[in-house]
């Protein structure tokens, strides 16, 4: 029965995977890019890519949009294998051991700064990336990466909380980060799934800096967010989109530009940008070190700052671009958004995530661990008793079974 | 067989490969498990462990719930479908496999949709305006889950084991004037409990080193073993000795609960 | 007797729509204009053209079936020559490899996925340092991806082999090997000619149950996988974003195209069942 099942799914599926993908959809307008750049070098050549990026963070065709990678491949020639990673944190361990193989990573900036300090980004060779210029002086010469020799900046914005206007009651908006911590919204609160946006948020409700300067900040941090879990639904990343959408929670810290596409989603949501400020952000394009084909890699870069490249993203994902042809291209609705493009006072208000040190970086990370193994209810006695329990129980097994051996002897 | 002593060289490819890929690993997971990052023999990492016990017990607790539960449903099932008649039992034995063979998450994440505050459930009970039940993101959810998903490795075994109970050895105890729950208690479980501890082997084991259930239904607050260990390996946490001494205290609770269902080497083989 | 037989039926009326209510669901919001999971919008076929024109999830296809093939092929290779070899070894040596040879099914994926992980790490640190004094510069000698998840993915589906080819050779007939023997071949002549036609149906269907772990396997591959992504990986990426209903449109058709061939395979069944009755048959009205 099974064999023949199997053998029949086998020749089924081969049948059905074989007509593979060649749907290069027709119709697609050609991307203009700068003159002067030869993006046919690797014509023919057989080069694969690997980009790395964080979902829904690329224009992808759908609603309309360009889709990014495949214009990128039918100008150049160059297969690009595109996947996805969720945080920096899992960026950074997946490189670390061993997914060397990628090409384009596109992490944030303090992940940036401690992936230089570990030496395993590649300098990028700017001459490759003519279009590096059109990136605006404010998104340049970073403290992360002072002098631009590891990353060409892909966007910026600010973390807001996005909130549902119909399940909220904006009274309670006036508590700052606080209200994440609010019982009356218990159960119905999402929560960022990773460390450093988590301990940030906690330390500006403490009235600390986002960065942690201390192991004692972060102990008090992850307090405050041991707190917090009674009334977190979940820990998330990117599905905090659904649930936003669905109605399923009220409160979430999120990014600024993924709470636009939100709100586009599901209009009663709103986006808030509590007064104690939040975390300024940059995202920016690497090469990690190893990589194969790096010319092609700069050459993906250099695509990606074109400015219809640049503007289809922006107008996408719509994060902040820092292209300096980019702003003025945009819909009003997004130019004008004052959490897109802030105004001085906010950006006054906004601080960026610093390189912690290899201690705290650690203590950082257990931290976090506890935090999310953390429960209320205690039960600390539970396991030593099941243990316990365990070790009576196969006892008992082992003597069972030697009763029957003796029985068996008999 | 009588072949010739010169065949057992025929194993060395695959004992060549199971040192390399299946004896060093552990031994490297236990090299982890005992070192600090610089490469020094430590105690440090076992003795940490002691701030996750909650997520232990959760996970054992959660898992022995989902196992019992599987249990309890299975039996009677495996039952009815080991006395009907050939043909029906073939037919009904593959419809009752074939969820198992959908994709796991594809499953699992079914459920997501079914269990949410605006899920179909939800809705349908508001038809009746009964009030949202909250039952995503809570333990019950991942109870659920596991069940869902692991309800067939417990019917399997006993089926299987069921089968080959004769039925006249029922009707004999019933003709000697035993009632059901008799039937049930000295005939039926003693005679299927090589099935019964093989069955509690299959689900007890993936339910307690899950991750992607917790993930899904459990939201963040039902962390298991299995979310710890991946959070050190490939999330947030980097810490692989800290992941590796997790490995082995689940390797270890493993190890325990196998000895007491002490589950023999043709039964192993049967299943598989 | 009624009684009986309308409890019997609502447990599986009961036990039938849990395990398929999800699935039911899935499927029918795969016609969902919306992308609404739970409301209705209207019918539409358009997930299933997104779900045909995305790429990821194509190639991702692709990949399963190619390492799903190599490494079942593989494994049944290594494995049957194991079985073999373990038929022949003494008592002690059988009980110690065999038991070895569970841990792969025993342990929890996550273990398996895990220990791999970290054997591949320290082996790429190990070759990379010794590659780099070799040639001098900085080299890494190897990545995560095909390679990796292949050797994964034949290591868990060993064990599956030698459980299934196993018992098939102990069962076997020792005579007629002798008799080959007796009549001019030689040791591997009669092992060709005589032993393997009867592990024949054992190994094809070893082969089959390594291709269906292969298949389906998300745990290991999602730690020894890379760059590369397998179908189930694709899936559960899918899962950690904007929720697509194309999901749902997979779903729908990986649960057609398998009961499709379950239906299939067991009307070949029936029917070859039915002929050999009736030869059978035929064979008794003779005699």
């Amino acid at each position: 029965m099974k064999k023949r099942l199997l053998c029949l799914l086998l020749a089924a599926v081969l049948a059905a995977g074989l007509p593979a993908p060649a749907a290069f959809a027709e119709g697609e307008d050609a991307v203009a890019v700068a003159p002067g750049y030869d993006y046919t070098r690797f014509q023919g050549a057989g080069v694969t890519l690997n980009v790395y990026n964080w979902g829904e963070y690329i224009a992808n065709g759908t609603d309309g949009s360009l889709d990014v990678v495949r214009a990128f491949e039918r100008l150049t020639g160059i297969r690009v294998n595109y996947t996805t990673y969720d945080t920096n944190e899992s960026l950074y361990a997946k490189l670390k051991s061993g997914g060397g193989d990628y090409d384009v990573i596109i992490p944030s900036d303090y992940m940036i700064g401690k992936m230089i300090a570990e030496g395993m980004l590649e300098e990028l060779n700017l001459e490759n990336i003519p279009n590096a210029a059109r990136i605006g002086e404010s998104y340049r010469s970073r403290p992360f990466d002072p002098d631009d020799r590891y990353s060409v900046a892909y966007t910026w914005g600010l973390v807001c909380i996005v909130y549902n206007t119909a399940m909220v009651d904006e009274a309670d908006l006036a508590q700052g980060w606080g209200i994440l911590w609010d019982e009356k919204y218990a159960g119905q609160i999402l929560m960022f799934n990773n460390s450093r946006d988590a301990f940030a948020i906690a330390g500006k409700l403490l009235g600390n800096s986002i960065n942690p300067r201390s192991e004692q900040d972060i102990a008090q941090a992850a307090e405050k967010l041991k707190e917090q879990k009674s009334v977190v639904q979940s820990y998330v990343m990117d599905e905090v989109f659904d649930k936003m959408s669905g109605g399923e929670a009220a409160l979430a810290p999120y990014y600024v530009g993924d709470g636009v596409t939100m709100m586009a989603d599901n209009p009663d949501l709103a986006l808030f940008l509590p007064e104690e400020g939040t975390n300024l952000y940059l995202d920016a394009m690497c090469i990690p070190k190893g990589c194969r084909n790096k010319e092609a890699a700069e050459m993906f870069i250099n695509f990606m700052c074109e400015t219809e490249v640049a503007l289809a993203n922006a107008e996408y994902i719509c994060y902040s671009s820092p292209v300096t042809d980019v702003p003025p291209l945009l819909d009003a609705a997004l130019r004008d958004n004052e959490l897109m493009y802030p105004d001085e006072a906010m950006l006054a208000r906004c601080e960026t995530m610093a390189v912690l040190p290899e201690a705290l970086n650690s203590a950082m990370d257990k931290a976090w661990s506890d935090v999310r193994s953390y429960d209320a209810s205690g039960g600390g006695w539970v396991m030593p008793l099941l243990l316990a329990a365990m070790l009576a129980l196969s006892a008992i097994g082992y003597w069972r079974k030697a009763a029957r051996r003796r029985k068996n002897q008999l | 067989m009588p072949m010739k002593k010169k065949t057992v060289w025929a194993a060395s490819p695959y004992l060549v490969w199971m040192a390399v890929f299946i004896a060093a690993p552990l031994a490297i997971v236990l090299y982890f498990a005992f070192t600090d990052k610089a490469g020094r023999f430590t105690l440090a990492n076992i003795m940490g462990l002691g701030a996750y016990t909650t997520v232990f017990s959760r996970s054992i607790v959660l898992a022995a719930v989902a196992t019992a539960v599987c249990l309890v449903i299975a039996f009677p099932i495996s039952y009815l479908l080991s006395r009907m008649r050939p043909a029906r039992q073939r037919m009904m034995q593959m419809l009752l496999m074939l969820p198992m063979w959908m994709n796991f998450l594809l499953r699992t994440y079914a459920w997501m949709s079914l269990l949410e505050l605006n899920g179909l459930i939800n809705r349908f009970l508001g038809l009746f305006g009964i009030g949202p039940l909250h039952m995503i993101n809570t333990s019950g959810a991942v109870v659920l889950g596991m069940v869902y998903n692991y309800l067939p490795y417990m019917i399997l075994p006993l089926y299987t084991i069921m089968v080959k109970i004769d039925g006249s050895v029922i009707e004999a105890a019933q003709d000697l004037g035993a009632n059901a729950f008799m039937v049930l208690t000295r005939v039926l479980i003693p005679l299927s409990m090589p099935g019964i501890t093989t069955g509690i082997t299959m689900v007890f084991v993936p339910s307690i080193s899950t991750f992607i259930i917790s993930r899904m239904l459990g939201g963040g607050s039902n962390l298991l073993i299995g979310d710890l260990i991946e959070l050190q390996f490939l999330g947030n946490s980097y810490n692989y000795n800290l992941g590796s001494a997790m490995s082995v205290m689940l390797m270890v609770i493993v190890l325990l609960c196998m000895s007491f269902t002490t589950a023999d080497t043709e039964e192993m083989e049967a299943m598989v | 007797m009624k009684k009986r037989r309308a409890l019997s039926t609502a447990c599986f009326v009961l036990v039938f729509s849990f395990l398929y209510l999800p699935i039911a669901v899935l499927i029918a919001f795969s016609f969902n204009e919306s992308k609404s999971r739970s409301v209705w919008g209207g019918f539409s076929l358009k997930w299933y053209e997104n779900l045909f024109r995305n790429e990821m999830v194509l190639k991702s296809f692709a990949v399963s079936l190619v390492i799903a093939a190599a490494a079942a092929t593989v494994a049944t290779v290594v494995g049957t020559m194991a079985a073999i070899g373990i038929n022949s070894m003494g008592r002690r040596a059988r009980g110690a490899v065999m038991a070895v040879s569970y841990v792969p099914v025993i342990n929890p994926e996550i273990i398996t996925g895990v220990s791999l992980m970290l054997l591949f790490v320290v082996m790429r640190t190990g070759a990379g340092s010794a590659l780099s004094r070799l040639l001098g510069r900085e080299t890494q000698p190897f990545g995560f991806g095909l390679g990796t998840l292949l050797i994964a993915h034949i290591t868990f589906c060993l064990p599956y082999v030698i459980f299934n080819v196993g018992p098939k050779l102990r069962q076997l007939d020792p005579a007629i090997y002798d008799a080959a023997l007796d009549l001019g071949c030689s040791p591997l002549q009669a092992f060709f000619k005589v032993v393997l036609p009867q592990l024949a149906p054992a190994i094809l269907s070893a082969f089959l149950i390594s291709l269906t772990y292969s298949i389906d396997d998300f745990i290991i591959s999602y730690f020894t996988s890379g760059t590369v992504q397998t179908l189930p990986i694709a899936i559960y990426s899918m899962t950690k974003k904007k929720v697509s209903p194309e999901i749902n449109a997979l779903s729908a058709i990986l649960f057609t195209g398998i009961l499709a061939i379950i239906l299939l395979s067991n009307a070949v069944d029936s029917t070859r069942e039915r002929r050999l009755r009736r030869a059978a048959r035929k064979e008794e009205g003779k005699a």
